[in-house]
């Protein structure tokens, strides 16, 4: 009687182990975009008015070296990069006075107006195993495109606050995926949990008025209607900083942030 | 040969600990996104030419619990046809359902993107089910079924178990530590931001400070077994020999966690703090379960599946009967054949 019950048992937990464990080749899909928003209300920009918020991000000091990556662990990255990799943590100018890599964007200030939805995606590329871009800036609702176009496997994994965190496999070389925020957030993470130092930023907001600066740390705002602005601008480890400006009609302003690099002996 | 077999699933059980701990010492817990898939691949088919970088440690991980998973079904339905003791059959069983308990929180850990109550769990009850493949290892031993007087000491036996679950409570403490990311809440070592105790505080401070203190509370707490130990039985090898075993562990252990703080948290440091944890625990555990022996065979004679065990004074004394396993499913018989 022990023994046949035994064997039930053994045969129950195989059968179950089997439906569970058994899985198919893998296929190349897609998260599902969120259908995009109704027409958005509200008053309209009118460009032959708008003005213009440019500037620079300065740096003032010696920021710390960029952390180099050892990318040992998957021989595919090591063979798809023919030079030394670092972090994009500090991007600065020959000179040492300005900073890329940083988000300035409209924080505040831009009451009801309504902007259309973009219909062309945002891009990610997961190439020679690092983010491109590092940092950027994208809609409400607008598609993002994933893809992967290393010949080794990925998880892109995004880590917001405010929207859904999403976690997904691109184990072969051309997959393509498509993702929206249908919240505004500055900044979601991204990161790929197989090859640890990869991270990127993205700015997501519900309005265009967002600029990536290069290590020239030039930035432009364009269009933006007369007003007073709060404008951010957003570094991934010197954190952010905020100005007010007021534009008037076609009047165009320059500000200037200047972000204190951290100590060397800082721990980061 | 049961035996034999038990202890080599506790073996494969400290591989399995060690592989679950590389994991989160590597920040690869959601290097594989899907499960019970790998990547849209069943997991036995998931290409090798794949396992690179931290998807080695999760999938890796995952075969290896499988593989346990798999001996422990064995080791149940062994118990199950095999083993006189019902109640020995049961904690087979009890293992069974921890172990699959295990992968369902495995699973889900990584499918809701490692919510740390979900880890903790997941952490903790890798513990219980090594303790539980330690354990049936001990019960199926010669020594523990050996006809003789065990230690009968309730002193002993209350010190021990609390030992154990002091043991075992710092190990949820620094399971929660690492699993909400405060493993280097405070930064240096053996000072606390420069201080004796912190002077400011948050809740991953507060987490880390706890598993120092508990830390503290454990070594004192062993040591104390150990003299208990040595000053009163000192002439049982079958607790002397464990407790040195364990006093060195813990010594160890302590030397582990002050190393993966001044490592800031070395995978490999970290790793080994943990499985050495999970040593300390079962060490523990062997000899709260020895000082438990009187009792336990006491209980067994009771129920007709054993003789009583001797008291060391030599009251109420009992035939030596043998405790092999086929002596002991025909009780009657061996009473009849020694009358």
């Amino acid at each position: 009687m022990r023994l046949r019950t035994a064997w039930v048992a053994l045969l129950g937990i195989a059968v179950a182990v089997n439906v569970a464990c058994g899985g198919s080749e893998p296929s190349n899909k897609s998260a599902d975009a969120s259908s995009p928003s109704a027409t958005p209300s509200g008053q309209r920009v009118d460009t032959a008015n708008a003005g213009a918020v440019t500037g620079v991000v300065q740096i003032d000091g010696v920021p710390p070296k960029n952390e180099a990556i050892k990318m040992n662990a998957d021989p595919v990255c090591i063979r798809e990069n023919k030079t030394p990799q670092f972090q994009e943590t500090y991007m600065v100018s020959s000179d040492g006075k300005t900073l890329g890599n940083v988000f300035v964007y409209v924080k505040d200030g831009l009451g009801n107006y309504a902007f259309d939805n973009p219909t062309t995606p945002a891009t990610i590329d997961q190439k020679e195993c690092r983010y491109h871009p590092h940092v950027f800036g994208m809609r409400v609702g607008q598609p993002l495109e994933i893809l992967n176009s290393d010949p080794t496997l990925h998880n892109i994994h995004a880590l917001p606050k405010n929207n859904s965190e999403f976690n997904n496999g691109q184990p072969i070389q051309g997959m393509k995926m498509t993702h929206t925020f249908d919240k505004p957030e500055v900044m979601v993470p991204f990161k790929c949990d197989v090859h640890g130092w990869m991270n990127a930023y993205v700015g997501v907001l519900p309005h265009p008025y967002f600029a990536v600066t290069k290590d020239d740390g030039k930035f432009e705002l364009k269009d933006v209607p007369a007003g007073t602005y709060t404008i951010e601008a957003w570094h991934e480890k010197l954190g952010p900083m905020t100005q007010s400006v007021t534009i008037g009609p076609k009047e165009s302003k320059e500000i200037t942030f200047v972000f204190k690099a951290a100590s060397p002996t800082a721990t980061n | 040969m049961l035996h034999r077999f038990s202890q080599f699933v506790a073996a494969c059980t400290v591989l399995l600990i060690l592989a679950g701990s590389l994991v989160t010492s590597h920040d690869a817990g959601l290097s594989v996104p899907d499960w019970p898939t790998s990547y849209g691949w069943s997991m036995f088919t998931f290409p090798p030419s794949m396992w690179v970088a931290n998807i080695l440690y999760e999938h890796g991980h995952r075969l290896i619990a499988t593989s346990v998973g798999f001996l422990t079904i064995v080791l149940a339905v062994w118990l199950w046809i095999a083993e006189p003791r019902r109640w020995l059959r049961w904690l087979g069983v009890a293992a069974l359902g921890a172990i699959i308990a295990q992968g369902m929180l495995g699973g889900l850990t990584v499918l809701f993107f490692l919510p740390p109550a979900v880890s903790t769990a997941h952490a903790g009850l890798a513990e219980i089910f090594f303790c539980l493949t330690v354990a049936i290892a001990l019960f199926t031993s010669p020594g523990w079924n050996a006809a003789g007087a065990s230690v009968d000491d309730a002193t002993l036996r209350g010190f021990a178990t609390a030992t154990t679950i002091l043991v075992y409570s710092q190990i949820l403490i620094g399971a929660t530590m690492r699993h909400t990311g405060a493993g280097l809440a405070i930064p240096d070592f053996p000072m606390m931001f420069g201080h004796i105790i912190p002077d400011h505080w948050d809740g991953a401070i507060a987490i880390h400070f706890a598993h120092r203190v508990g830390a503290l509370v454990v070594t004192l707490s062993v040591v104390s077994l150990a003299a208990f130990i040595w000053t009163r039985h000192r002439d049982r090898a079958e607790l002397t020999r464990p407790v040195l075993l364990l006093l060195a562990l813990v010594a160890t252990q302590v030397t582990l966690g002050a190393l993966t703080v001044l490592s800031r948290r070395d995978p490999w440091i970290n790793s080994f703090h943990v499985v050495n944890g999970a040593m300390v625990l079962t060490t523990s555990l062997v000899i709260t379960l020895r000082s438990w022996r009187t009792p336990i065979r006491n209980a067994e004679a009771g129920t007709s599946l054993g003789p009583a065990m001797p008291s060391p004074a030599g009251a109420n004394p009992q035939p030596a009967l043998s405790t092999s396993p086929s002596a002991l499913r025909n009780p009657e018989s061996t009473l009849k054949r020694r009358a």
